[in-house]
């Protein structure tokens, strides 16, 4: 039962893909979330990208064994999460969106509950207690109520619970948002350890940079199906390069030039800026996020980006 | 298709940075494989469940502190404020005493076991419940547990109940085996009640609504024959009054407490608990597997 890992030339027959997709649909109501979603994936670290109400924790939802799925065909681990939930929750654990610790427990009391209802022995759910408590940095924190704990903070102990069990594959669901810049570079730390310890991770968010810096692969989710995949670079690449900021003398954005983003390119626009408006301040920067959304959901040929994304 | 597709997708597969180095001439196997958790059992869920719950209680203190005063704050005032009004008995406060001690428990233990909502509602909104649903367990066990530490929070309030009662004066000729019997109906009473306020947790879409609940048992017990005798309503009070469950318990319950002779209809109380129990666990059987946090 071990995972080779997928650079590898031969995935041994028996392992399977992390997660496989074929048709997944699911509608809430009248409301299609999920239409003809395929995906396969390898063990690794991925990203969910996508939108508020792209429809990220339905799809998570259903891969960590909450909800059924209407149609398709859906397997994790080899499992299907419905109809073998009980085996796959012994490999999954689930850290969702909103940080699910028990706000009249202490950290300590939060870990030692999850641990023993994971099936440790009382000994064995007071060690990995300590020792995530450490790891994160709350011991100091450990005998206080959870209540009283920062958003960050809360995090963290949320984190921490869904690692007792040392799950196989991690689901983090947007597990930095509404964290301030240096929680979410701890957490960062955090889930790329995981990695490095041969735990995969799948993790939802709606910011580019945290998929770009955590993930092997990134996915993009709209409308219900994946439409672009890929480094995060190459998304970025796919929107075309880079754009080009003239700022006044106050530092104010006054022009947003969009280049291809290879350097003759740059440079000819950087030359034109030169002869015409001299004294401007440039900055170049790689398009952010909306504008890779923009470019990924607004624009017609959707279709080739997947295609591309996928070949 | 599926070994190609994977096969294509493991060579477009970027190699990590931080791995590249020494990862990329030879594929390493992580070097250990986390084994995952087996998963706890029916009985330590609920133990752990009826601790954590318990728990919750009493450090809780506002919730504590309702528990007792609430019961307290309504014996003093019928024995004190209506008691020499009530034409129950020889007119005595004693008498009107006896005559409500059951109506009284009966409205504190249930108010107090309705809060079972709110902690439900709480475990669903906070997305705890949605955890515990992917792991490895019988979740249904965290209801469980809410349901034992209503009932021992409930039957706290009611002995609280009985000790001031008794020291307000009310004496009383029945022994041990009625008062346990009348405490039993109550316990009955505070079941069936959490059963219900347990479901409405689960489907009321917040903690304040699922409190919002808990107010009909503060009116319902005063529309029975807890408060006053039935006959004294107006005749289209009485079809209510006379048939709705807690007339029955509350009848059973004054008879075992006074030591009087117990109504021979006294089964109609445990009946209709009986029914309500049913009735919660069912509908929560078809709720709780498909319930997840929005």
């Amino acid at each position: 039962m071990t995972y080779t890992d997928s650079r590898g030339a031969a995935a041994p027959e028996d392992a399977p893909p992390l997660i496989h997709v074929t048709g997944l649909r699911k509608s809430h109501g009248r409301h299609r979330v999920l239409d003809d979603l395929t995906l396969s994936l390898p063990p690794g670290v991925h990203a969910l990208l996508g939108p508020n109400g792209a429809g990220k924790t339905t799809f998570v939802s259903i891969l960590s064994t909450l909800i059924p799925r209407d149609s398709g065909e859906v397997r994790v681990l080899g499992l299907d999460p419905w109809a073998d939930r009980r085996r796959l929750q012994r490999l999954i654990s689930l850290t969702g969106q909103h940080a699910a610790v028990d706000e009249s427990l202490s950290g300590e009391e939060n870990m030692q509950l999850m641990g023993r209802l994971f099936g440790l022995s009382r000994s064995r759910a007071r060690e990995r207690s300590e020792t995530l408590l450490a790891r994160f940095g709350l011991t100091e924190h450990a005998r206080r109520r959870a209540g009283t704990y920062s958003g960050g903070m809360r995090r963290k102990l949320d984190i921490a619970v869904g690692l007792i069990p040392e799950p196989r594959l991690l689901f983090l669901d947007e597990p930095t948002t509404g964290l301030d810049t240096r929680s979410r570079q701890a957490l960062w730390d955090e889930i790329q350890a995981l990695a490095d310890q041969g735990t995969s991770v799948f993790l939802t968010t709606q910011y580019l940079e945290e998929a770009d810096v955590l993930a092997d692969q990134v996915l993009v989710l709209h409308g219900g199906r994946i439409i672009a995949r890929g480094t995060a670079e190459e998304l970025k690449a796919q929107v075309g390069g880079s754009t080009i900021e003239l700022r006044d003398d106050a530092g104010h954005v006054c022009e947003e030039i969009p280049t291809g983003g290879e350097v003759d390119d740059v440079a000819r626009v950087l030359h034109g800026i030169a002869e015409s408006r001299p004294g401007m301040r440039v900055t170049v920067r790689r398009p952010s996020l909306d504008e890779v959304f923009l470019q990924l959901t607004g624009a017609p040929p959707t279709d080739q980006i997947t295609e591309e994304a996928l070949s | 298709m599926t070994s190609t597709s994977t096969d294509e997708l493991a060579a477009v597969r970027p190699a990590r940075q931080h791995q590249g180095a020494e990862g990329a001439e030879m594929p390493q196997t992580p070097t250990r494989v986390p084994p995952g958790a087996p998963g706890a059992g029916l009985l330590t869920g609920l133990t752990q469940f009826s601790l954590r719950s318990l728990r919750h209680s009493f450090r809780d203190v506002e919730s504590v502190l309702m528990a007792v005063l609430l019961p307290v704050m309504l014996m003093l005032i019928f024995t004190f404020v209506m008691g020499e009004a009530m034409a129950i008995g020889d007119g005595s406060r004693a008498d009107y005493l006896a005559f409500v001690l059951p109506a009284i428990a009966l409205t504190a233990a249930g108010f107090g076991a309705s809060h079972t909502a709110v902690v439900v509602s709480n475990d669903v909104t906070t997305g705890f419940m949605d955890r515990l649903r992917t792991m490895p367990f019988p979740a249904v066990t965290v209801l469980l547990g809410h349901t034992v530490a209503s009932m021992v929070r409930n039957l706290l309030a009611t002995a609280v109940v009985l000790g001031v009662a008794f020291a307000v004066g009310f004496r009383t000729d029945a022994g041990l085996p009625q008062l346990l019997g009348a405490v039993g109906l109550i316990a009955l009473w505070i079941l069936a009640i959490t059963c219900v306020f347990a479901l409405l947790g689960l489907i009321s879409g917040s903690a304040e609504s699922a409190n919002g609940y808990g107010f009909i048992l503060l009116f319902l017990p005063y529309v029975s024959s807890g408060f006053a005798p039935v006959e004294t309503m107006p005749g289209w009070l009485q079809g209510f009054a006379q048939h709705q469950p807690m007339t029955p318990i509350i009848d059973a319950a004054r008879a075992l407490i006074t030591g009087t002779e117990v109504p021979s209809t006294w089964w109609g109380g445990p009946l209709w608990c009986l029914g309500f129990v049913i009735l919660a666990v069912w509908l929560t059987a078809v709720v709780f597997p498909r319930k997840v946090t929005r």
